[in-house]
């Protein structure tokens, strides 16, 4: 098991054409993502060269992308402008589940997108995310497929890299993962993490998760109520800025400590109030992890 | 982006949202000359992108033309939270009944612009809110809808009794979230909202921050930057495309992606050091990005150690251990420079770099102890 992607997921890939969108479409394919479609408006008809000799369909919209392939997922990566309107119309052709990997959405855009997705019952993973990848079956945006590894942990997080690092360690160490979930850096993202928190509770395969949190907000305050009231499984817990400067925006949007709220210290307290161990440093996830599964 | 208070006060103007006239001066005789035209007692205000203006003498009411003079040349060059003030406002000082509060903010739960509005103005709407919530009403605006005309009067209804000041203040409040929402804003303030004894409602302040994300297509707000309200080195940052901040440290950062590069410098700090900045080159290897980088880091004189922090995933560690040793050819740096790669092909990447004399390792502990220490001799 795994949460939101498997190996049954199709995949349409909006933006297929563009140069990120071309690079991570053969990435996700390689890796053994079922792309069975992409969308460039304007370039219906053609194909997409995938590895291997594999090619994929191109259509013009997500209607026809959806109806003529049965695709339940989409992939976001339109340019900033284009990017809600992508959304949108992922939202009405009828995939579950749209994941924004685009970084620089205009705010009042996203809260439009998001309002429409949610009103279709359509999950929205960022924007400004690095996807996820269920280890082994499938990945769905950008995170390397190199340095995951099957196993009993989920991951979440609000950053890239720095979830490369966590995961990286953990396979590493010998701890693979069900499925590592980016939720993305913006202020307004469609899957915060107490989504995830509770998928990876009813996932029967995850023994345990790793929550990445940085500054900004207060979605990491809530998830450590969620997990105290809530969760059975172990959570292990970290966030990056307790040296950010109040009112500065730290590279993502929504990283920026308001007034005295969303800072480090703040979301450190919270989580250890709530019975989650914190790592200081990357480096003390895995043992944390190691101490909790024991 | 954060603009400056006469600029928020024009775009409320051009919405519609009556703002008192006002000249922006950078002399003290230009703003003898503009209290004399606006004759009575007049308004110095600072203009700096910083909260507490008034509590640090940067607000001040100026009886005539020789006062305004005389205030204009203490406030300019006045060093405000940090901020310079090299601007001022000469507004005519408004003869004041009642202050109240009307503010609309991106809210990161609701999803939506969300007005906070309290008939307790002039005040730190933070502090009210935690100290007397009942007088405080708050709304969401869906954004497929707008703002609805009785949501601006259940707004403005809360402000005021008399139904002309209830009239004006919901119209207001309309036109402020028009202003909001057509500057593509994260945040805009009335603090406070006046009424005159004559029963008008007006907005004596201005406040507004843009979404950075819009600026792309909003050239007539992009211009308002002020970028000499910044260190030059994050303006050249930010024309590089770089998301970087300074800091007060000595441990230069250059790291790739945000979360990694806030994790490096709680690090720093960990081992005993400072941190210098916060520096995300993004995620590829190219060497224009690190010459970049690399230009931006060593412009700060404080900076006694430079220190690489790369995460190899889709771009492969040996792509970026040679983007780094192509760039260190292009710039004289005489600073030590200690690298950390891991990921994909760090092996490879780790032989690349010893094989051109730099030092490097796999583990982040180690290296950021290692420029701590090297910081700490320099």
């Amino acid at each position: 098991m795994a949460i939101f992607i498997d190996s049954d997921t199709k995949v349409v890939v909006q933006g297929i054409t563009g140069r990120d969108g071309s690079f991570h479409t053969r990435e996700m394919m390689a890796y053994g993502t079922r792309v069975v479609a992409g969308v460039t408006p304007g370039k219906g008809s053609q194909n997409f060269e995938g590895p291997n000799e594999c090619t994929v369909p191109i259509f013009n919209g997500m209607d026809e992308a959806v109806s003529e392939t049965g695709a339940n997922t989409s992939v976001v990566y339109v340019p900033p402008a284009f990017a809600a309107g992508a959304i949108l119309e992922a939202a009405e052709a009828g995939v579950e589940l749209i994941v924004a990997i685009t970084e620089g959405v205009p705010v009042l855009d996203m809260a439009r997108a998001h309002a429409f997705a949610r009103d279709r019952g359509v999950r929205v993973l960022g924007p400004n995310c690095p996807g996820l990848i269920s280890p082994g079956k499938s990945k769905v945006g950008i995170l390397p497929g190199q340095i995951v590894a099957e196993g009993p942990i989920g991951v979440v997080s609000r950053s890239g890299t720095l979830t490369y690092e966590a995961v990286f360690q953990l396979t590493t160490a010998g701890l693979g993962q069900t499925t590592c979930v980016g939720i993305g850096g913006d202020p307004l993202i469609g899957t915060n993490f107490i989504s995830c928190l509770e998928a990876f509770e009813e996932d029967p395969e995850t023994a345990a998760v790793v929550m990445i949190g940085e500054i900004g907000g207060t979605d990491e305050q809530e998830a450590a109520a969620y997990v105290k009231e809530t969760m059975s499984k172990p959570v292990v817990g970290f966030i990056a800025g307790r040296t950010a400067p109040p009112g500065r925006r730290m590279g993502h949007a929504g990283a920026i400590i308001s007034g005295s709220s969303g800072t480090a210290e703040e979301k450190i307290r919270v989580f250890e109030e709530n019975g989650i161990s914190v790592a200081i440093r990357p480096a003390d996830i895995v043992g944390l992890l190691q101490g909790a599964l024991a | 982006m954060d603009i400056h208070e006469y600029q928020a006060r024009e775009r409320f103007r051009a919405a519609g949202i009556p703002v008192p006239p006002g000249r922006v001066v950078t002399t003290p005789k230009e703003a003898e000359l503009a209290a004399e035209e606006y004759g009575g007692t007049v308004v110095i205000k600072a203009q700096v992108h910083s909260g507490g203006r008034g509590k640090a003498g940067g607000v001040r009411l100026a009886e005539d033309a020789a006062e305004a003079r005389r205030y204009t040349s203490q406030i300019l060059g006045m060093d405000i939270n940090g901020f310079p003030v090299e601007k001022v406002l000469v507004t005519p000082a408004e003869d004041i009944d009642t202050e109240a509060y009307v503010g609309v903010l991106v809210d990161r739960k609701a999803q939506a612009a969300t007005f906070v509005v309290s008939a307790e103005g002039g005040v730190d709407i933070e502090e009210v809110a935690r100290t007397s919530p009942n007088s405080i009403r708050k709304l969401s605006i869906d954004p497929r809808y707008g703002m609805l005309p009785h949501q601006a009067y259940w707004l403005a209804n809360f402000l005021y009794d008399p139904p002309k000041l209830v009239s004006q203040a919901s119209k207001i409040i309309t036109q402020l979230y028009d202003a909001f929402v057509g500057s593509g804003a994260s945040m805009a303030e009335i603090n406070p909202l006046i009424t005159t004894p004559a029963g008008e409602v007006k907005a004596i302040d201005a406040k507004m921050s843009i979404d950075d994300s819009e600026l792309f297509r909003r050239p007539d707000v992009a211009k308002m930057r002020d970028t000499s309200s910044e260190p030059l080195s994050e303006t050249r940052a930010r024309e590089a495309g770089l998301s970087y901040v300074k800091l007060d440290g000595d441990v230069g950062c250059c790291v790739n992606g945000a979360g990694l590069a806030m994790a490096t410098m709680d690090l720093v700090k960990h081992y005993g050091g400072e941190p210098a900045n916060f520096l995300d080159i993004g995620g590829s290897s190219n060497p224009d990005k690190v010459v970049a980088a690399l230009e931006i880091i060593t412009s700060d004189s404080n900076v006694k150690v430079i220190l690489f922090n790369i995460f190899g995933g889709i771009t492969r560690c040996d792509d970026v251990a040679n983007g780094i040793i192509e760039a260190i050819k292009h710039i004289d740096v005489e600073l030590p420079i200690v690298i950390r790669l891991t990921g994909t092909n760090e092996d490879l990447a780790l032989q690349i770099l010893e094989d051109a004399g730099l030092s490097a390792c796999t583990s982040m502990d180690e290296v950021v102890e290692k420029a701590v220490e090297l910081a700490g001799v320099a």
